[in-house]
């Protein structure tokens, strides 16, 4: 997409002289730097729920955020309407964070070549409903014929299409149309007194043909249902320290948890982080390699360029064990004297950017995942889990296992009710002993929260083997 | 910053006259009920960290939402654009939206007779939020950060300290010829220190205040104070093993307890068999000392408004009365869907089915202050943060990373990290063996200090 060719331009007749007016009203009393984030997102979302079709909505948010650097301080107003007053008047509020002369701008802008990952022939916003409706009914019966013990089925689909303009005062310009679609199952089984719940969903940046040819929408449905059987015979979890293999795929939450975070460059710039001071240190064993890659093929951690404008790339977080690099965004890179890695994010234009992570993942290994199961006495094997949470100062985290069974002899037994798995970020790694062959992404269902600011992110990771971590059930 | 000329608060537009006519439109387009929401707000926060101001934000806005029915089926939409057009669109993409949607014998807005609005001075809004001038708001934010730092030399680092100021109004519509607005006030000051020992490790803690009103709210300083002691005291925590105790869970975490009692009562969880609950109208569930309230009438109260998202009024419910199911929480459909009665706890976004929310949804008090509480246990732990996600409303079970302080001989003996706390719901209602008397609002929902028996800790 050319400057000409963007949306702002041509429907809400913005010209690039009227940028320069805004990006001149918000250095006005000084700052080093300003920039513009213009946005347009259209989102639907379509559930059925006891085989009808319950719900359906869609929505238009559009808006600017205007946003002032000076030294470590940030300005930031905006405006959900893009008239030039409105637009002005968000310029000259986040102006004040500045105390001083006016500063010039670069003049002009320069849009630098940018990825082009998420080539989709149609948005699926803009699919026809039927098609969507017929997606989430097929689901609905797929997962309904799989068991008689499926009592509940809840399917959704949620779309959007977000549309962004990033222009900056050193004369950055960058745009993006980024599609997003994601399929959502829920299942619960029931037998006599007992209930589960099982869960599963996929997408990323694709339009419907993807669910159409490649992931059919009764995949997500027989998944959610056979996890939801599978829970009614699960039994009470262990407590206390053991053996732990996690599954490849959507495990890798635990990447995300124990040292992603930590490793975002404004904690690091602060001294706030446990992975502090740490670059260069040994925090993993040396079969453990771990990425931040934006640029993958239409996942849904994937973006073309951040919301500050500045390609993405694939960012080695961790070498053969040892800590090389912080996720940064235009801020902290300037402030910290480190390379911008592309990881400025944001939910939206009434949020202020900071380091985010995209897609993250541990490189493959060299082990059988057979293999690894094998070599376990006894321990828990994790197939899935829900949500993770980490404090990042101290390093702790914790996520739990939605999916997990008990290893005994060597041989996965039975299944556990959902355990919480918690550890030690700058240490957890460290006692990795096996890595699989068989890295996998996950299927496209994650969202990541930091500061109140959501974003959709991508993890993954082979079958792994730790030593040592702590299981947090209740059977003695 | 002394040249800030911006009006500090800026709602002018007519919500009432835009949603009203959203309705009438609606109808005018086909359909045969319909419902709208109209908000506007302003926001302003504050964050100053070692010393300096490091974020400064403050932004109005608004937005339009629209539930259409054409008989039993609905289709919603919404918008940021106000012009004729952007209504004119979101009213057609709902009327066609609720073309493709099921005929849900369930769905649709209140009966006109349930419809209305409490009574009386709710005290929702103080124009004092906005009072303050922007060198003031800033000097909140500094006070907070400033008092954590010279609590103890120990407080080395910080995130900051804040302060924020929210204003908004909402206007609901609807086709029975119900119109009801209120406007909220919004502040609150927080300080999130670091706290370093000798050995280089760190622990980070908060605290913050919140009120309608800042004559309510606590000092920056107190809040400073408060959030160093917090940070302090999990200083040197380490691990313990695997054991059984009591489990005392200070009144922050027992109100993350009361969050899952809330989502296991909601109507949505009970008539999908999401809930461990479901089914349990009238029977005993919780120990004799447990009674729990949803009240959102309580003048003041974060929780607080004069109708629900639907338009009826908010109302008083005993939940859970000395352990007895007595209600579920509900909105207009799933009160069809189960045969019951609203009761005024529709909750919704712009777009989308109302879900379900809480008004001022609390644990009685018992009669014992948390020192007597801590007093009592030769062995335990005190709790004092939950990490994770690990709750499971459809079959009770709760796993969640935790830290906290260990208790010897009734008195605090070392704190206490990277483990977990487990059990199920269903036991834990019932071996609360203490309540404490300190239940205190500080958000929507609040809980007093518990003691909790028979729950696992996996450590080492």
């Amino acid at each position: 997409m050319t400057q000409n060719q963007t949306l702002f331009f041509h429907k809400f007749g913005i010209t690039p002289t009227d940028l320069q007016r805004y990006l001149s009203e918000a250095l006005s009393a000084g700052g080093d730097y300003a920039d513009l984030y213009f946005e347009y997102v259209t989102s639907s979302l379509i559930s059925v729920d006891e085989s009808m079709i319950k719900s359906a909505s869609q929505g238009i948010s559009a808006g600017c955020g205007v946003r002032v650097l000076a030294g470590e301080r940030t300005g930031y107003a905006y405006s959900d309407d893009l008239a030039p007053e409105k637009i002005m008047r968000a310029a000259r509020t986040a102006a004040l964070i500045a105390r001083g002369p006016a500063k010039e701008l670069v003049q002009g802008f320069s849009e630098k070549g940018a990825h082009q990952l998420y080539q989709v022939p149609s948005p699926s916003v803009d699919a026809d409903i039927a098609v969507k409706v017929d997606l989430i009914m097929r689901a609905d019966a797929a997962a309904r014929a799989c068991d008689p013990r499926i009592v509940q089925v809840r399917v959704s689909f949620t779309d959007e299409l977000r549309q962004i303009m990033i222009v900056g005062s050193d004369g950055t310009f960058a745009s993006d149309v980024q599609p997003l679609a994601r399929f959502s199952a829920t299942c619960i089984a029931r037998a006599g007194e007992n209930s589960a719940r099982g869960t599963s969903g996929g997408g990323g940046r694709v339009g419907i043909e993807y669910f159409l040819n490649e992931k059919p929408p009764e995949n997500f449905a027989r998944e959610a249902a056979r996890q939801a059987i599978i829970q009614l015979d699960a039994r009470e979890a262990p407590a206390g320290e053991m053996e732990v293999v996690l599954g490849p795929g959507w495990p890798g939450v635990l990447l995300h948890e124990a040292i992603g975070h930590g490793l975002e460059a404004d904690f690091n710039r602060k001294g706030t982080s446990a992975f502090t001071g740490m670059i260069g240190r040994r925090v993993a064993s040396e079969k453990c390699t771990v990425v931040d890659n934006g640029t993958l093929p239409s996942r849904r951690g994937s973006i073309n360029v951040d919301d500050e404008g500045s390609p993405t790339q694939e960012t080695v977080l961790i070498e053969k064990g040892i800590l090389k690099g912080y996720l940064s965004d235009k801020l902290s890179s300037r402030l910290m004297g480190m390379p911008d890695t592309g990881n400025g994010r944001r939910e939206s234009y009434a949020h202020i950017p900071m380091p985010r992570m995209t897609n993250t993942y541990m490189l493959a290994g060299e082990d059988n995942p057979e293999d690894i199961i094998r070599s376990v006495n006894r321990g828990v094997f994790a197939a899935n889990f829900g949500g993770g949470q980490v404090d990042i100062t101290s390093g702790k985290f914790v996520f739990s296992a939605s999916e997990a069974y008990l290893i005994e002899n060597g041989k996965i037994t039975a299944p556990l009710k959902n355990c919480t798995l918690v550890g030690n970020g700058p240490d957890a790694l460290t006692k990795v002993s096996m890595v699989g062959n068989d890295l996998q992404l996950d299927e496209g269902v994650g969202t990541c929260g930091k500061d109140g600011q959501s974003v959709p992110v991508c993890v993954g990771i082979p079958t792994i083997k730790l030593d040592s971590m702590t299981v947090g059930g209740t059977a003695r | 910053m002394a040249t800030w000329t911006e009006p500090s608060s800026s709602i002018t537009t007519d919500l009432r006259e835009i949603a009203e006519d959203v309705v009438a439109r609606a109808l005018r387009a086909g359909a045969t009920s319909a419902e709208a929401i109209a908000r506007e707000g302003s926001e302003f926060s504050v964050t100053v960290r070692m010393g300096e101001v490091e974020t400064l934000k403050e932004s109005g806005s608004r937005s339009l939402g629209v539930r259409a029915f054409i008989g039993r089926r609905a289709g919603s939409t919404y918008t940021s654009d106000f012009t004729q057009e952007g209504i004119e669109r979101m009213l057609k993409g709902a009327l066609d939206l609720a073309r493709v949607t099921s005929e849900d014998p369930c769905a649709g807005i209140p009966e006109p007779s349930q419809l209305g609005s409490c009574p009386g001075d709710l005290k929702l809004y103080y124009e004092d939020v906005y009072s303050l001038a922007p060198e003031e708001r800033i000097e909140y934010a500094r006070r907070a950060e400033k008092a954590a730092f010279d609590f103890d030399p120990r407080i080395r680092n910080s995130e900051g300290g804040s302060f924020e100021a929210v204003d908004g109004r909402r206007v609901l519509a609807n086709s029975h010829g119900f119109t009801g607005e209120y406007r909220r006030s919004y502040c609150s000051v927080v300080a999130v220190p670091i706290a370093q020992a000798d050995d280089g490790a760190m622990q980070r803690d908060y605290w913050y205040s919140s009120a309608r009103t800042l004559s309510k709210l606590d000092s920056p300083e107190e809040v400073g104070r408060i959030a160093a002691q917090r940070a302090l005291r999990r200083l040197g925590a380490r691990k313990i093993a695997s054991t059984r105790v009591p489990l005392i869970f200070d009144p922050q975490m027992a109100r993350s307890l009361l969050d899952q009692v809330f989502e296991a009562v909601s109507g949505d969880s009970i008539y999908r068999g999401a809930s461990f609950l479901q089914g349990k109208l009238g029977e005993k569930i919780a120990g004799d000392n447990v009674t729990v309230i949803d009240d959102g009438t309580l003048p003041g109260g974060f929780g607080t408004s004069p109708f629900d998202d639907e338009g009826v009024p908010t109302q008083r419910t005993v939940v859970i009365e000395k352990g007895v199911l007595k209600s579920y929480l509900l909105n207009t459909y799933t009160a069809r869907k189960l045969s019951l009665k609203t009761t005024g706890n529709a909750s919704r976004s712009l777009a989308g089915s109302p879900a379900i929310g809480n008004g001022n949804f609390f644990l009685e008090k018992g009669g014992r202050s948390p020192r007597q509480i801590i007093a009592g246990v030769k062995q335990g732990l005190y709790v004092t943060e939950m990490l994770g996600h690990g709750g499971n409303l459809v079959t009770g079970d709760f796993s969640q990373g935790a830290s906290g302080q260990w208790i010897e001989n009734g008195e605090f003996a070392y704190p206490v990290e990277e483990i977990t706390v487990a059990g199920n719901l269903k036991d834990m209602l019932n071996n609360i063996a203490e309540i404490g008397d300190d239940l205190e609002f500080r958000s929507s929902m609040a809980a007093p200090t518990l003691r909790i028996e028979g729950m696992t800790i996996a450590g080492e």
